[in-house]
Order: structure tokens, then sequence, then C-alpha cells
């Protein structure tokens, strides 16, 4: 079943601007969804427009089944995080947590037990009598995922809600949040512009560009399986290789870059004919450098043009002998090679997408 | 004074030094009728004016028996208090309006509102004066608390906007998202998180109120009078000591209004 629905959802703000462009969203009960996408491509917009802040232009949202285009924002019995925490800064943390509570007729002994629970949940008790200054950054985003969940909400909403945290903090309330979402059961629909979070917190990534959708699906599959472009190059690091194709058969397809040499492709998604321009996609950690290489990989020859160094890993611009450019992200084993170095570049069939 | 740093050459310190006496004298000028007119409240002397003779508190004891002139404090602390209760209420319900909400000729009441910040006050004295002329009404203590609120609602108004500017909405949002309504929200989250600024607001417009002649003299109806107005008439027959005790009073509370208020606002804050 599905806990939140958009149906040609659409929003256009005054001046022509479409910041949402006819989207059609299911996400499915208890699954923790995340809107993936630049800055400016409507996920913000999205995410309000089902929490009932924005309202659509066009379009049907449904919460658990119910169309609520026309319920008002108090009535939805949503849980938001907001990036900055929204903390009322000038109430206590037990009153923070149970202002939800109050406006559904809670009784006060019950108050106090589900604002305990809450602040367990996110590993923070004995906080109640503090102020939102008096904690850290990431307590406070603790206790705005308290006051979100205290209310037990249909659906939980976080619009960036690890953006104003430092990066070690960030990984830490990532899988936490994770967890306590999983532990839970709550659907959650979670904006970020970061792809790190989208891979490793969700059930389903639905990346924008522009007010649409893009893609959506699992982390991995969105990850492998690009089917467009600006996927391929939003997510990673990926390359694009222009080729025509020389010849088809079965499963494997078989096309020549500029130079001519031939590159093995299985993609079994898309149907090419020989003479067929197209654009093949490789991701910059499957191109092995001078490996062994798989025996049915394809082995490119080129030049290292500049070094990254990274540490455990260096990355690699590598000029094939028909000018294309081409990253590589390569474990160092025995020193990292310098600019000016030939190489041998296997990229195994499996790896290539065409688009 | 500019960001420059003070200059170790000959012409910089000398025009450091016109500088301090420059602002020196400005401040002699500010406030030397003030204290001047503060101690001779405390003279001795029955003719107002130095040298001082001895210490006294008559001149205040006489102001209290003066009926004339508690009358007009009366009337004073009557009007401050109701124009700006009023400037207030208003003021914080158009700032909202202004800040969170988007309408047709919002920019427009915008100005509207701030004119009467940029209007002469003899202006704004004989307009609302026509005005009542051209509706046949008398002039009244009702005329006299309208004027005062029209002059005192630009401040509130832009006090208060100014705090709702700086507060992001998403304080009222979450309070939205978690159940309460726009009412629920305003007393609940909004309304205190901007109480600085309308304290800020009620205590200036209660000051301007309390120290307005010009457009008062315009609209108060003949026989009533607000302090500022009695020192105006008293005036005209003679500079007596007690003038200058009635003046004492009105520094003391024009300077303390603000002052309590500030103290109140950060307690506030600190409270927090
Ligand atoms: N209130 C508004 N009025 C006019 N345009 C708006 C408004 N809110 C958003 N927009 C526009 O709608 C588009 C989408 O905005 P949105 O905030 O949804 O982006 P986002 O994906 O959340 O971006 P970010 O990662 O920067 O937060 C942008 O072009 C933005 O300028
Ligand atoms: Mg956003």
């Amino acid at each position: 079943m599905s806990s939140v629905e958009l149906k040609a959802v659409e929003k256009h703000f005054a001046g022509g601007i479409i910041a949402v462009d006819a989207i059609d969203l299911d996400v499915p009960d208890g699954a923790f969804v995340t809107l993936l996408g630049p800055s400016g491509c409507g996920k913000t917009t999205t995410l309000r427009m089902v929490a009932g802040l924005e309202h659509p232009t066009g379009g049907e949202i449904l919460i658990k089944g119910k169309r609520v285009n026309e319920t008002p924002i108090h009535q939805r019995n949503l849980g938001m995080v907001f990036q900055n925490y929204a903390l009322f800064p000038h109430k206590s943390i037990f009153d923070n947590v149970a202002f939800g509570l109050k406006y559904r007729g809670v009784g006060k002994a019950d108050i106090a037990v589900r604002v305990r629970r809450a602040l367990d949940i996110v590993r923070l008790p004995g906080v109640e009598q503090r102020f939102p200054t008096q904690l850290s950054g990431g307590q406070q985003q603790r206790i705005a995922l308290a006051r979100a969940l205290v209310i037990e909400p249909d659906v939980l909403l976080l619009d960036e809600p690890l953006s104003a945290l430092d990066a070690n903090l960030r990984e830490e309330m990532r899988s936490e949040i994770k967890a306590i979402q999983r532990r839970i059961g709550v659907t959650a629909i979670f904006v970020t512009h970061d792809q790190g979070e989208a891979l490793a917190m969700s059930d389903l990534v639905v990346v924008m560009n522009k007010g649409k959708i893009e893609q959506r699906g699992a982390p991995a599959e969105v990850y492998e399986h690009p089917r467009s472009e600006f996927v391929a190059n939003f997510l990673g690091n990926a390359n694009f290789l222009p080729a025509t194709v020389v010849a088809v058969a079965g499963g494997g397809i078989s096309v020549a870059l500029a130079d001519g040499s031939q590159l093995a492709v299985a993609d079994a998604a898309r149907t090419v004919q020989a003479g067929e321009k197209v654009n093949v996609v490789v991701r910059a950690e499957k191109i092995e450098l001078d490996g062994g290489g798989l025996s049915h990989a394809s082995v490119l020859k080129g030049t290292i043009s500049a070094v990254d160094y990274l540490g455990s890993t260096a990355r690699y611009d590598v000029t094939l002998a028909g000018g294309e450019k081409v990253t590589t992200l390569a474990t160092i084993r025995d020193g990292a090679r310098r600019v000016g170095d030939q190489v041998n570049l296997s990229i195994a069939p499996e790896h290539c997408r065409i688009l | 004074m500019t960001a420059a740093a003070p200059s170790p050459t000959r012409e910089g310190a000398f025009g450091w030094a016109l500088l301090r006496v420059c602002s020196i004298a400005v401040y002699i000028f500010m406030f030397a009728p003030i204290v001047v007119v503060i101690l001779l409240a405390f003279n001795s002397s029955r003719s107002g004016a130095f040298p001082m003779e001895g210490f006294s508190l008559q001149w205040f004891g006489k102001l209290f028996a003066n009926d004339s002139i508690v009358e007009a404090f009366k009337t004073s602390l009557i009007l401050a208090a109701t124009s700006s209760a009023l400037a207030t209420i208003i003021g914080v319900m158009a700032a909202l309006a202004l800040v969170r909400y988007s309408f047709r000729g919002k920019e427009g009441i915008q100005t509207f509102l701030s004119l009467p910040l940029l209007m002469p006050e003899v202006v704004m004295g004989v307009a609302l004066l026509m005005f009542l002329k051209f509706l046949s009404m008398p002039r009244s203590f009702a005329v006299l608390l309208l004027g005062h609120t029209v002059l005192s609602l630009p401040y509130v108004v832009l006090l208060v906007q100014a705090r709702l500017v700086g507060l992001r909405s998403s304080y009222e949002e979450a309070a939205w998202t978690l159940g309460a309504n726009r009412i629920q929200t305003f007393f609940e989250v909004t309304l205190p998180l901007i109480s600085p600024a309308i304290v800020g607001g009620f205590l200036f417009a209660a000051t301007l109120s309390f120290d307005n002649i010009t457009a008062t003299l315009f609209w108060k109806k003949p026989g009533i009078e607000t302090v500022p107005t009695k020192i105006f008439a008293m005036l005209r027959t003679s500079v007596s000591p007690e003038i200058n005790a009635l003046g004492a009073v009105m520094i003391v509370i024009t300077i303390l209004l603000p002052l309590i208020g500030g103290y109140m606002v950060r307690r506030f804050a600190k409270a927090r």
C-alpha cells in the first residue's frame, strides 16, 4: 500500500517559474524514499507540498489513499524535520517535544511518558529542562527528530536535516536516522543533494532534475544503471565515450571509438543497430588500470594527463589514443602513477552502459 | 567615526584633536539645557534662573498641588497608554500581513503606513483637522487619540517588521506541522518570539505620544491640555520655576521609559 502518492503534481510560482513539473510518485508504506537532485530542482517544493506548506498548482496528493490537497497543514499528521532544526527557542526541550501532543488532546501524564520515550529513542534522555541553545547542533537535530516522531506521524518528512552538521556528525546521524526509521517503521521522505546520503539511507532513490523525475529505483540500480546522462553524471564519476556500433550479436555489442579501437558492451536494456552513433557510459571506479584484467575485458591504450592523489586511491585523467578523456579511480598499491605514463585500461563489458 | 585608524602624522593628530573638541561641543550643546533645567528645578529662588540660591523641593510640591498640571499629566498618561496600545495592536497585525503574506497592493500599503514618518507634523495636524471638518466632527479626546495612534504606528510597524523578517518562518511552519492552527501558532510561537520588538515598539510609541506637541496643538479640544501643551501655555506668561520642575519630570519619564523597556527586553531574552 502506498503511504504517499503524487499524481501529476505540479507547482508553478509567479514569474513563470516551474518548480515541480507534473511529478508522479508512489511512496510505499514504511519505505525510506530520497529525493535527490541538484540545487533548485524542486526537491524542497515537492516535500513542502506533501507537508501542506505549499499548494500544488495542479495534480493530486494522497496520503494513506486520501486526497489531502484541501487538508490544512495542521490536520495532516506529518512529522517534519527542518534543515535549521526550527526548535522553538523560547520553549524547553520538554515543551518542544510535547508541542505536537498538546494539540492531540493527550493527557499530561501520558505526555510525560511519551516525551521521555521519544528522548530515549534519539538517545538524549534527561535533557527535558534545557533550552535549545544549550544543546549542540547534532543534539538539536535529534530533538527535532524526537519532536516529529513523538506524534506518531503518518509520514516523516526531512529536508536536508544533516547539511548543517559537520562531516563526522553527519555520517553518524545518517546511520542513526536510518536505524530509528527502520525500528519504528515510519514512512520517510528525505530530501538531499548529497548522493552519499541518498545511496546509504534509501530504499528508493528518486533523482530529480529541473522539476522532473529523471529516474527512480533502488540505490544500486540507479547507480549501476543510469538511464540518462544526467543521472550518470550526478551519481558518481561517469565517463562518456562517443562511439559507433560495429556489431551486434546476442546480448553482446561491439562499438568502435574514435581511433578505431574496439570496446565490448553488454547492455541488454538497449537495442541498437550496426552503424548507430551511441554514448557509452563507464564509471570511473570500474575501469581497471594495468590490471591483469578479466579475460573478456576490452583493453584501451592511453596516457595519463593528470593525477589526483587521494591517499588510499588516486584519480587519473587518461587521454585515449583517439583523444577521448577518461577518468579512472584506482587503489594505490605500489606507488601512484605519474603524468605521461602509458597505461592499459581494462573495461569489462558488463560495466558499460549505452545511452 | 570612520573606520580609518588614527594616523600618526601631525595633521592626523590635529584632525583627531579637532574631532574630539567638536564632539564634546556638540554634546554640551545638546545636554547643557537639560542639565540646566534639572538643576534649576531644585533652586530655591523664585526667579527660575541662575544663580542657584539653595536646594529646595518646593517647586515639585507646587507642581502636584496645581490641579491643572495634575490634570494635564493624567491626560498625557492616558493618551500615551491608549494610543500606543492601539498603535501596537494595529502595527503588529500590519507587520504580520506585510511580512508573512503576499497580497495585492502590498507595496502601496507599506508606503502608506510609513507616510506619517515622512510628513511634517504640521501638515499631518492640519490634514486631520480638515478631514474632521469635512466629516463635521468636533475636536475631542478621541481625535487626539486617533492622531497620536497614526503618528506612532509607523514606528511599531517598522520595528516589528524588522524582527519578523529576521525570524525564519520555519518556526511557524514547524508548529503547523505539529498540529497547531494559525491562531494557536501565533500565540504560542510567533508572539513570544517577536515580543521584544513589540515591547520596544509600544514604549517608543508611548514616548512619542507623551512628548508630542506640534500635532497635539492642532488636535486638542480647547480646555484639554497635555503636559507639553501645558508647559507651552505656561511659558507664554513667564518662565517660572514650576516649569523647570515639570520639565525635569518630563525628562525623567521620557528617558526612563525606554530604559525600562530595554532592560525588560534584555531580561526577557536572557530567560530563554
Ligand atoms: N516561494 C518561491 N517563489 C518563487 N520561486 C520559488 C519559490 N520557492 C522555490 N522557488 C523556485 O523553485 C525552484 C525549486 O526550488 P526548491 O526550493 O524546491 O529547490 P531544491 O531542489 O530544494 O533546491 P536546494 O537543493 O537548493 O534546496 C527554484 O528554481 C526556486 O527558485
Ligand atoms: Mg531545498
